[in-house]
């Protein structure tokens, strides 16, 4: 786990350093500016499927579902992060602890 | 530059090092319920000290995905910082050692607090160190409370901790759907990932279905937020 940790932490410095030392026309282009908008939201809801919906490689529906919409509605109301997280952690606990879902 | 004006600019700064500080809590918790010790939790938010990325490592670690695919996505994910510091190289002018500090700092809160203040160098320069000062510290802080405190649970998922971890990416990605485009990169990386992860292996599915979603957001001519 330490090299994994170290060498995404080396490669997080280097792309936060490239920018402050290469000329900015190298990197400032229309083209990378998108690519480099959607990287983030891409990345980050393809985590959040797996993360909600998938259970080693098997598709599947359990606890954590209703919570993740939970979590939705929280931030359709508007709710501050913490909330969003404490809502969507308590509705899989007590479905969970219901038994509704595993 | 006043007085009033200053106190503003690190007040800012200061309630936006706390509600990291108190994301970071569940980051910590997190990462410790991936399997990571609190040691390996506390270094991520050292050393790499950008949250998106420690996510995805811990998100890629806790699915059982190999070192390389947990590298590559959280460096993936880490790039936009090279853009930021593109923005903020003309604004800070920071030269010799202060340029490796600069770097470290330079995250998704400082940039925008110092973009809000276009064209008055020294009130952006303030919010930038102020900003990202307040947030390593608390983010520091938050990660060592919660790595600590999971480490005193004996069941997370008891607790509904496995929910977090989407919700707290829910939580990061929403600010970010602005348009009908960006919703639809999000809608098809999400069910891309999920219609994959029974054919490839762990971590994978996620660097295929982001690319997937990146292609489609290109096609749509998605926008981001100017930040």
């Amino acid at each position: 786990m330490w090299p994994t940790i170290l060498i995404a932490s080396g490669a997080a410095y280097a792309l936060k350093l490239i920018g402050y030392v290469v000329p900015q026309r190298w990197l400032d282009t229309p083209t990378s500016r998108r690519v480099t908008a959607l990287i983030p939201v891409a990345l980050l809801s393809a985590l959040i499927g797996i993360w909600t919906l998938v259970d080693g490689s098997t598709i599947t529906i359990d606890a954590r579902v209703p919570g993740v919409l939970a979590a939705l509605v929280a931030l359709l109301l508007r709710a501050p992060f913490l909330v969003v997280i404490v809502t969507a952690a308590a509705v899989t606990a007590i479905v969970r602890a219901l038994g509704w879902l595993p | 530059m006043t007085a009033a004006h200053r106190r503003a600019i690190l007040g800012d700064a200061l309630a936006l090092g706390v509600g990291t500080g108190v994301y970071a809590i569940s980051f910590g918790a997190l990462a410790v319920a991936a399997g990571l010790s609190a040691w390996q939790a506390q270094a991520l938010s050292l050393l790499m000290f950008t949250g998106a990325s420690q996510f995805a490592l811990i998100a890629v670690v806790a699915s059982g995905g190999s070192a390389a695919v947990a590298i590559a996505t959280s460096t993936l994910v880490g790039t936009r910082n090279a853009f930021y510091a593109v923005a903020m190289a003309p604004v800070l002018d920071a030269r010799g050692p202060r340029r490796l500090l600069a770097a470290q700092a330079t995250i998704d809160e400082s940039t925008g607090m110092a973009a809000r203040y276009e064209g008055d160098r020294s009130s952006a320069r303030l919010a930038f160190w102020a900003t990202a000062g307040a947030i390593y510290v608390l983010w520091n802080l938050g990660t060592l409370i919660g790595a600590l405190g999971a480490g005193l649970i004996e069941d997370p998922n008891a607790f509904g901790l496995d929910a977090a971890a989407p919700a707290a990416f829910l939580a990061l990605v929403w600010p970010r759907l602005t348009s009908w485009a960006m919703r639809a990169v999000a809608i098809v990386s999400l069910v891309l990932a999920v219609a994959l992860s029974p054919f490839l292996g762990a971590g994978l599915p996620v660097l295929v279905a982001g690319a997937g979603g990146i292609v489609v957001g290109l096609a749509l001519g998605a926008r981001a937020r100017e930040s």
